[in-house]
C-alpha cells in the first residue's frame, strides 16, 4: 500500500489556499442530499458537526455522555496557541510552524503543521465571536501568556478553564444547529463498529446506553472525533470514559493506525496515593514557571515502604540535602524543560531511589523560594486556584509544604492515519482531533491540542469533506444492506459473548493489570526486553479476560459494566499494536524514549536515517502481526536538528 | 475506615425505587468519594451483582457529569466541590451516609443515582448561543471588552451544568443555570443583539421543562460547585422585564400590533 499524503506541492505558505481552490465543491442546493455521521462532541467533533450543519449538510452526531458538553476537551486547563503576535514579540505563523515541527521532534508532516499554524489565528477570532470569555487586559484587549517554554507569548487562556470555555463555545454552536434541525444529536449512544460498503465508509453501529438497543446508521461519510487512548494505561489524566473503541474498530475494518507508540506523559500530575486509584489529576504546566522541582539526595529521606510514609518531612530537609535535578541537569532551561524531558528526569530520580510519595513515585515541586521572593499573595494570585485544587485532593496546602508531583499519561499523538484532507485510507472515513495521528509528531507542545481540535473541526474538515462528497455524488442509502446486517450481527455476538462468560474477575481488575504493565514497559522509558515481555503478556491477559470476566446484568438495559467491558476488550487488542510499534521504532524521539538509544548523558538519540517516517499499521487479525506501511517524511523548511535543552 | 451506605436503587423511570444498605469497608482517607463507591461496586461485580449506577467521567470537577445527594446535600455539601473531588478524609469511621439522586420533576431518574438532565440541553438549544457561523469573523481584538465585563462573563460561564442548583432548590428551579448563560452572553457585546430574544426563549423553555420558580432561598448558589452567584438570577429577571418593553417596541416598528 502506498500512503499518499495528498499534500499540495510547491510553496508551503500558499499551499492551503491553493488546495482550498483546487478541491471540488458541493453545490449549496445539493448539500442537503448528503448525510454525514460525526462521532464525538469534543472540540473537534462539536465544531465539525456545527460547521457542517451550518453549510447545509444533514449531520448525525453521537456522544456517549449524557450531553455534548461533557466531552473530555473540557478538562484542558492551560490555553490555546495562536500566531496572532498581539504582544508584538516577534511571533508569526512561520514561528509557530517551526516550533511545532521542532517540538514534535521532526516526526510530523510539514504541510499539515503549516496549515495548523495558519488557521490558528482564525480560531481565536471564531471563539471570541461566539462569546468565549478569554482573559483580557484592562484596556479591553486579549491577554496572552508564554506557555511550555515558548519564547513568545502566544497562548490565549480563560483562567485554568480554557478547554471548558472553548468547548462550551463549540457546544453552543452545535446546540444552535440542533435547534435548526440540521444536526440530529444522539447522546448516551456509543459507536461500536464501522460499516464499509463497496470499499467506502458508509455507516456505524451504535448501542443506546440507556435501552441497550443496537442500531444502524447510514450516511455518505463518517467522521471520527473520538479522542485519544491514554486510558490504555488505566491510570491517566483522561476521563474515565475515554477509550480507543471507535478508532480501533475502524482499524479492524481496514483503517491504518499510525504511530501508536507516541504518547505524551505530562510531568506535573498528582501522584498515585493507593491501589484503589481510579484516575490521575493534572496540575497545570504553568506551575513550573515558579515552582522548583527537587528530590531528597538521601534516599532515606524518601519513601519508606515499611512505614508507608516518607523518611523526613520535606520542610526539615536542608538545602544541601536537596537535589534540584532539573536545574542541575539542564542549567539553561532548568525547571522549564519540555514535558518529555521533565518527565523522564523525574522517573530517573525515582528509579535512583530518591522518590517520595506512595511507593516512591513522586518528587517535590516547591514554592518556598517563590513565596519568599514574591510574597504569598502574589503566588496566590498566579496559582491560587491550582493550590486549592491540590489541597482538595491531597489535604495538603502548597503554601505550607512542597507539592508532590509525578508524571502521568495525558495525550496520545498517535491515531488513525489521515492524509492532508484528514481522510483515512478508507474512502469516506475522516478522522479529526486527537483521534488522528495528528500534526504533533512524536511530542505535542503545550496549548496545541485545543488548537488542533478546533482547526480540524471548524476550518479544515468542512472544506475537505466536500471534496470527497462532490466526487462520489449523492448515493442511495439503506441500513438493509448486507454490510449492515453482518456488522450488526458481529456486534451483537460480541456483546452476547461478554455477557455469557460470567467469570470471577471484575472488568477493572483486567484494565488495571494491563495498564500497570503498559505503564511499566511502554510508558516514559521503553526497552526491547520490556516490550517483548509485553507482547507475551498482553495475549495472556486478553485470553483470561475472555474466559474469566464478570459482566452482571443484561445487555438490554443500562449496563455500565458492559460498556467498560467492551472498551477494555478493545484496549487489550490495541495495546499489542502499540507495544509492537514501540519495539520496532529503534530510536528515541519525543515521547518515545528507548533506553538503548540515548547518549552517555542520558539524552534521547533520534535516528533520522532509519526512522524518519510515519509508521502506519494494518490490522491483520487478533494476535496476528499487523503489517507496517511507511509514509516517508520530507523536511523542506525546518531542517531536522537535535533538540537540546542543556 | 468502615462506613455504611444507604443507597437509592431504582431500575428505571417506572420502578418505584427503594433504599438498600451496603457496607463500605477498608476505605482510605485519600480516596475520593467516587473511588469509595468504585470499591463497593467492584465487590458487587465480583459477586455477580449489579453495581450501583452513578454518572461520572472526568473526575476533576469540570465535566459536570457527576452529582448526587449525600445526606440531603448536593455533592455532599463541601464548599465549591463536586462529588468526584470530595475526599473521604471529610468523613469518619462508622459514618452512615444516605445517597440519593437529584430529585426534580424535570430530571427523571434513569437508574439508581443517574438522572436525565437533557432539559438543560434543550434550554441552551432554545437560545443559549451567539448566532455566528464558522468562517472569518473580524479580528478578535476588534471587539474591546473591559476586564470587568470580561470577568463577569467568565464568572457566569464557569457553570458546568451538573444540576446541583436544581437539586438543592426547594422548588427545583433552574434559574441559576439559565441565568448564568443569560448573564454570560448578555453582558458581552457579541451577545447583545440577541439579548432580549434569548432571555425570552430560554425562560420559556425553562418553564416548559417543568422547573419551578425562584423564591430566593439561595440554596442553588450555596451548593453550586462553581460558586455561581445569585446575581445571575437578578440579571435574568431584569433582562426579562426589559425584554417585554424592548421587543414590543421592535414589533411595533416592524408594523405589527
Amino acid at each position: 500500500m502506498i500512503l499518499e499524503s495528498k499534500a499540495p506541492k510547491g510553496d508551503i505558505q500558499t499551499a492551503w489556499d491553493r488546495h482550498k481552490f483546487d478541491v471540488k465543491m458541493v453545490n449549496p442546493a445539493n448539500k442537503r442530499k448528503y448525510t454525514v455521521i460525526v462521532v464525538g462532541t469534543g472540540l473537534a467533533g462539536a465544531s465539525a458537526a456545527a460547521s457542517l450543519g451550518e453549510l447545509g449538510y444533514n449531520v448525525l452526531n453521537f456522544a456517549f455522555q449524557d450531553s455534548a458538553r461533557r466531552a473530555h476537551s473540557i478538562a484542558a486547563q492551560g490555553g490555546i496557541n495562536a500566531a496572532k503576535n498581539y504582544q508584538g514579540d516577534g511571533d508569526s505563523i512561520y514561528r509557530l510552524f517551526y516550533d511545532t515541527v521542532k517540538g514534535g521532534d521532526f516526526r510530523a508532516r510539514e504541510e499539515n503543521v503549516y496549515r495548523l499554524a495558519q488557521v490558528s489565528v482564525n480560531i481565536i477570532d471564531q471563539a471570541v465571536a461566539q462569546g468565549v470569555p478569554f482573559a483580557r487586559e484592562y484596556g479591553g484587549l486579549l491577554a496572552n501568556r508564554s506557555f511550555g517554554g515558548a519564547l513568545v507569548s502566544r497562548t490565549f487562556y480563560a483562567q485554568g478553564q480554557t478547554g471548558q470555555q472553548l468547548l462550551i463555545g463549540a457546544y453552543q454552536a452545535l446546540m444552535r444547529q440542533v435547534n435548526d434541525g440540521k444536526v440530529k444529536l444522539f447522546t448516551r449512544t456509543e459507536m461500536l463498529d464501522l460499516v464499509i460498503q463497496d470499499g467506502h465508509a458508509r455507516g456505524i453501529i451504535t448501542r443506546n446506553l440507556v435501552s441497550g438497543k443496537v442500531e444502524r446508521w447510514v450516511a455518505d461519510a463518517v467522521v471520527l472525533a473520538t479522542g485519544g487512548y491514554s486510558n490504555v494505561f488505566f491510570l491517566s489524566t483522561n476521563a474515565m470514559g475515554c477509550n480507543v473503541t471507535s478508532t480501533w474498530r475502524a482499524a479492524r475494518r481496514g483503517a491504518l493506525f499510525a504511530n501508536p507508540c507516541y504518547t505524551q506523559i505530562h510531568p506535573t500530575c498528582i501522584p498515585v496515593s493507593g491501589g484503589y486509584q481510579s484516575k490521575l489529576t493534572l496540575m497545570s504546566e504553568s506551575l513550573r514557571n515558579d515552582g522548583r522541582v527537587w528530590a531528597p539526595k538521601n534516599p532515606a529521606d524518601g519513601w519508606d515502604s515499611s512505614k508507608g510514609k516518607v523518611g523526613k518531612d520535606p520542610r526539615q530537609i536542608p538545602e544541601a540535602e536537596r537535589d534540584y535535578f532539573l536545574e542541575r541537569r539542564y542549567p539553561t532551561f532548568g525547571n522549564l524543560v519540555p514535558r518529555d524531558v521533565a518527565s523522564r528526569a523525574a522517573k530517573k530520580a525515582c528509579d535512583d531511589g530518591q522518590g517520595i510519595a506512595y511507593e516512591g513515585r513522586g518528587v517535590y515541586l516547591d514554592f518556598g523560594d517563590a513565596i519568599q521572593r514574591l510574597g504569598k499573595d502574589a503566588v496566590g494570585e498566579r496559582y491560587g486556584n491550582l493550590f486549592e485544587m491540590y489541597e482538595r485532593i491531597t489535604g495538603d496546602s502548597p503554601y505550607e509544604t512542597p507539592m508532590r508531583i509525578y508524571p502521568a499519561p495525558h495525550y496520545t499523538m498517535g491515531g488513525l492515519w489521515v492524509d492532508y484532507n484528514l481522510q483515512s485510507n478508507v474512502p469516506g472515513l475522516f478522522v479529526i482531533g486527537e483521534a488522528n495521528f495528528s500534526d504533533h509528531g512524536a511530542n505535542r507542545l503545550g496549548a496545541s491540542a485545543l488548537m488542533q481540535g478546533l482547526s480540524d473541526g471548524y476550518f479544515v474538515l468542512p472544506y475537505t469533506i466536500g471534496h470527497y462528497l462532490a466526487q462520489v455524488g449523492p448515493r442511495g442509502k439503506s441500513t438493509e444492506w448486507d454490510s449492515f446486517k453482518q456488522v450488526e450481527g458481529e456486534v451483537t455476538e460480541r456483546t452476547d459473548k461478554l455477557m455469557s462468560i460470567k467469570g470471577k474477575r471484575s472488568v477493572d481488575s483486567f484494565h488495571r493489570e494491563l495498564g500497570l504493565l503498559m505503564w511499566e514497559h511502554c510508558g516514559m522509558a521503553r526497552n526491547a526486553k520490556g516490550l517483548s515481555l509485553l507482547l507475551q503478556e498482553i495475549p495472556r491477559i486478553r485470553a483470561e479476560f475472555w474466559e474469566n470476566v464478570s459482566v452482571p446484568g443484561t445487555p438490554g438495559e443500562l449496563n455500565q459494566v458492559l460498556e467498560r467491558a467492551g472498551r477494555v476488550a478493545d484496549f487489550l487488542e490495541f495495546a499489542e499494536m502499540m507495544a509492537l510499534d514501540a519495539l520496532e521504532r529503534e530510536e528515541s524521539c519525543g515521547g518515545h524514549f528507548r533506553e538503548e538509544h540515548q547518549s552517555a548523558e542520558g539524552e534521547a538519540e533520534r535516528d533520522d536515517e532509519k526512522f524518519q517516517y510515519v509508521a502506519a499499521w494494518e490490522f491483520k487479525g487478533v494476535g496476528v502481526r499487523p503489517e507496517l506501511h511507511k509514509e516517508a517524511l520530507d523536511f523542506r523548511y525546518v531542517k531536522p536538528s537535535k533538540r537540546s535543552y542543556k | 475506615m468502615n462506613l455504611t451506605l444507604h443507597v437509592w436503587r431504582q431500575k428505571g423511570p417506572n420502578d418505584p425505587g427503594r433504599f438498600e444498605t451496603y457496607p463500605a469497608t477498608g476505605i482510605s482517607e485519600h480516596m475520593s468519594f467516587l473511588e469509595m463507591l468504585d470499591t463497593v461496586n467492584e465487590k458487587l461485580e465480583a459477586e455477580g451483582k449489579e453495581p450501583i449506577v452513578f454518572e461520572h467521567d472526568c473526575r476533576e470537577g469540570i465535566c459536570g457529569c457527576c452529582g448526587f445527594m449525600i445526606d440531603g446535600k448536593a455533592h455532599g455539601g463541601q464548599h465549591k466541590t463536586t462529588v468526584c473531588q470530595l475526599h473521604m478524609r471529610s468523613f469518619k469511621d462508622g459514618d452512615e451516609l444516605t445517597l440519593e439522586p437529584w430529585r426534580a420533576q424535570a430530571f427523571p431518574v434513569i437508574k439508581d443515582l443517574m438522572v436525565d438532565r437533557s432539559a438543560f440541553d434543550r434550554i441552551i438549544q432554545s437560545g443559549g448561543y451567539v448566532s455566528v457561523r464558522s468562517g472569518s469573523p473580524q479580528d478578535a481584538n476588534a471587539i474591546l471588552i473591559g476586564k470587568e465585563v470580561a470577568d463577569r462573563a467568565f464568572d457566569a460561564a464557569a457553570c458546568i451544568g451538573c444540576g446541583a442548583c436544581v437539586a438543592s432548590c426547594p422548588n427545583a428551579a433552574a434559574m441559576l443555570f439559565t441565568g448564568a448563560k443569560i448573564t454570560h452572553l448578555g453582558v458581552l457585546p457579541q451577545g447583545a443583539p440577541e439579548r432580549f430574544r434569548r432571555v425570552q426563549a430560554m425562560t420559556t423553555q425553562m418553564d416548559m421543562e417543568g422547573f419551578g420558580y425562584c423564591t430566593n432561598h439561595g440554596e442553588c448558589s450555596a451548593y453550586c460547585p462553581k460558586g455561581i452567584s445569585l446575581d445571575v438570577i437578578a440579571r435574568m429577571n431584569q433582562d426579562l422585564l426589559l425584554a417585554q418593553v424592548v421587543t414590543r417596541d421592535e414589533v411595533r416598528r416592524e408594523g405589527g400590533e
